[in-house]
């Protein structure tokens, strides 16, 4: 609002307390992971150690802990990469060329872009039995990567519209081709929208838990997501310990976090769960 | 000139071809459209094929249809008024609490300078970036029993939270998840509205609260009935963090919501051996929910307008 109330000061310090539960619950995960044993946020014993030990040896019939970052890792780039790529060729199409049922296509897109997704998990556990892909990142990362689709087409939609024709017309006067033209000079245009929606994509292939959860069984296969959520079940007594494996698995979350609020600020205003 | 030139010079060489109308846009829509119809239409026809079938991990191979069996097994379940009263529950509150927490982040960020209210947006959005697990994890410590739970410290009452009111833990989790959805459209509307309006109600002499009620309140009409619709649907369809919480207990159904006791019925063997049928039966109902309220949503929400020719035509 333009004219800031009278008792913004109040204001603030309301917003402060709002902010208590989320920045407690962050620095609860990284007191708990370094020191030996905290009581609610106070640290009541040294630095452990101990807590890091699954990086350097398996834990109770776990795989090593790299498997899963490193699957993780595969995940999430090629799952942001396919989604980036495949989102921005269709909503250049939908965005830039007249072809009958476009509309019509638009429209689908926008409806999926509503319907949940998850809905349809047990379909898609099937479905990958069928064709062979279950229990492969193959599968996985393909079923992400489509269901995050029609969001990413109509982000990329809305910033393929925002480009000048006139550009374009003059590359195709001048004999480029299609094809040429959208990697060449649309793709680079969108930056800011191919960024965005990359970030996005990254982050929320990293965190995925059911997608991969339900479709993959391979221990050699599992992803950090899983392989933490083992210990949740399992009436665990070191909370240190599953304390660190939160904080490598968040880390890089908290990373982008810090460098790319911004972008994500955008993006998350298109919304994507509950 | 010399562009001119160019233009003049090449222009005829590259006559447009018949084909090209249709070869180029397939060629670019292909991948989007082989994912889509494999991994969206082709469930929805799964899940309600399946859905008429008795496939289970003894018939997975050769299920037989069965017709409506499934359906009627599940209206003679004892335990589905149960699920209905928990999910109403469930998407209720959770809805109460994001659509209410949403407006207070917006219209109390948009209030302090924004280098402030920027801030507090971000760390609002911490929860839906961190990977769920994560974010539950950080629950369960949280909600531990005395000495090491900060909320049985602060509250001074010792208990296992998760196991002594699990649908506040469930409500809460999920909403401070959802409010930043709610949050961040709020504000971008609230950014929106023309200072003018600002600036005469001040005049007016309208305290802070009657402007906040009578000028945005008001405006934001359009922007709460969409995060509202939004959000109905996905929590009537979301089950992440439930499961992960809970697993729909403590005890019997507890915190049992639709689709998880869909999934449960499918995928988690907890009761030997696994129904699938009958979970796809309880998953088709949301599948269909899912199709008729996103077209409505569409009708709503001014759908001409987002599927507007392109401005700039060719081909």
């Amino acid at each position: 609002m333009p004219l800031l109330p009278p008792r913004w000061r109040l204001t603030l310090i309301v917003l402060a307390a709002l902010c208590v539960p989320i920045a407690s619950g962050v620095v609860w995960l990284f007191l708990t992971g370094t020191f030996d044993r905290v009581h609610g946020l106070i640290p009541v014993r040294s630095p452990s150690l101990d807590n890091w030990r699954f990086l350097w040896q398996s834990v109770g019939g776990r795989p090593p802990v790299h498997v899963a970052i490193v699957n993780s890792l595969v995940f999430a780039v090629l799952v942001a990469s396919l989604e980036v790529v495949i989102a921005s060729m269709a909503a250049y199409a939908i965005s830039r060329m007249s072809f009958p049922g476009r509309r019509l296509y638009l429209g689908f897109v926008l409806v999926l872009h509503a319907f949940p997704a998850v809905s349809l998990i047990i379909a898609i556990f099937y479905i990958l039995r069928l064709l062979g892909l279950f229990d492969t990142l193959t599968g996985v990362i393909l079923v992400k990567a489509a269901l995050e689709l029609p969001l990413g087409i109509w982000l990329m939609k809305g910033f393929f519209d925002t480009l000048s024709w006139e550009m374009e017309m003059a590359a195709l006067v001048d004999g480029m081709s299609r094809w040429r033209l959208f990697w060449k000079v649309a793709m680079p245009l969108v930056r800011p929208g191919l960024l965005a929606l990359g970030t996005f994509a990254l982050l929320s292939a990293w965190g995925e838990f059911i997608l991969p959860y339900t479709l993959i069984v391979s221990s050699q296969r599992t992803l950090m997501s899983s392989y933490l959520q083992t210990f949740l079940t399992e009436g665990y007594s070191d909370f240190g310990m599953v304390a660190a494996v939160g904080v490598v698995y968040a880390l890089p979350v908290v990373a982008i976090f810090l460098v790319g609020q911004r972008y994500l600020l955008n993006i998350y205003g298109g919304g994507v769960k509950g | 000139m010399a562009h001119e030139a160019v233009l003049v010079e090449r222009a005829p060489a590259h006559p447009r071809r018949r084909g090209s109308h249709y070869l180029m846009p397939a060629l670019f829509l292909t991948p989007a459209t082989i994912l889509i119809l494999l991994f969206f239409l082709l469930p929805v026809i799964t899940t309600i094929g399946l859905s008429l079938t008795d496939i289970s991990t003894l018939t997975f191979r050769q299920p037989k249809w069965v017709g409506v069996a499934n359906y009627r097994e599940l209206l003679g379940d004892p335990f589905l008024g149960k699920i209905m009263a928990n999910t109403a529950r469930y998407v209720f509150l959770t809805l109460l609490f994001n659509v209410g927490m949403g407006l207070l982040l917006a219209l109390l960020t948009t209030s302090v300078r924004e280098r402030y209210g920027g801030q507090v947006r971000a760390l609002w959005l911490l929860p839906r970036i961190l990977p769920p697990v994560v974010y539950v994890f950080i629950w369960q410590g949280l909600t531990l029993e005395a000495p090491f739970g900060l909320v049985s410290d602060v509250l001074g009452v010792s208990r296992n939270w998760i196991s002594a009111s699990p649908w506040t833990v469930i409500i809460l989790a999920n909403g401070m998840v959802g409010a930043s959805f709610g949050m961040l459209i709020f504000t971008s509307a609230i950014r929106a509205i023309p200072p003018d309006l600002f600036y005469a109600a001040a005049v007016d002499g309208a305290t802070t609260l009657q402007t906040v009620r009578r000028v945005v309140l008001p405006l934001l009409r359009w922007p709460i009935m969409f995060v509202t619709a939004y959000q109905t649907l996905s929590l009537l369809t979301s089950f992440e963090y439930i499961l992960l919480l809970t697993n729909g207990g403590p005890g019997f159904y507890t915190t049992t919501v639709w689709a998880l006791h869909a999934y449960q019925l499918a995928l988690q063997n907890y009761f030997g051996n696994v129904q699938f049928g009958l979970g796809a039966a309880m998953a088709a109902v949301l599948v269909v929910i899912g199709i008729v309220v996103s077209f409505l949503y569409l009708r709503i929400f001014n759908f001409r307008a987002l599927v507007a020719e392109p401005k700039v035509e060719v081909n």
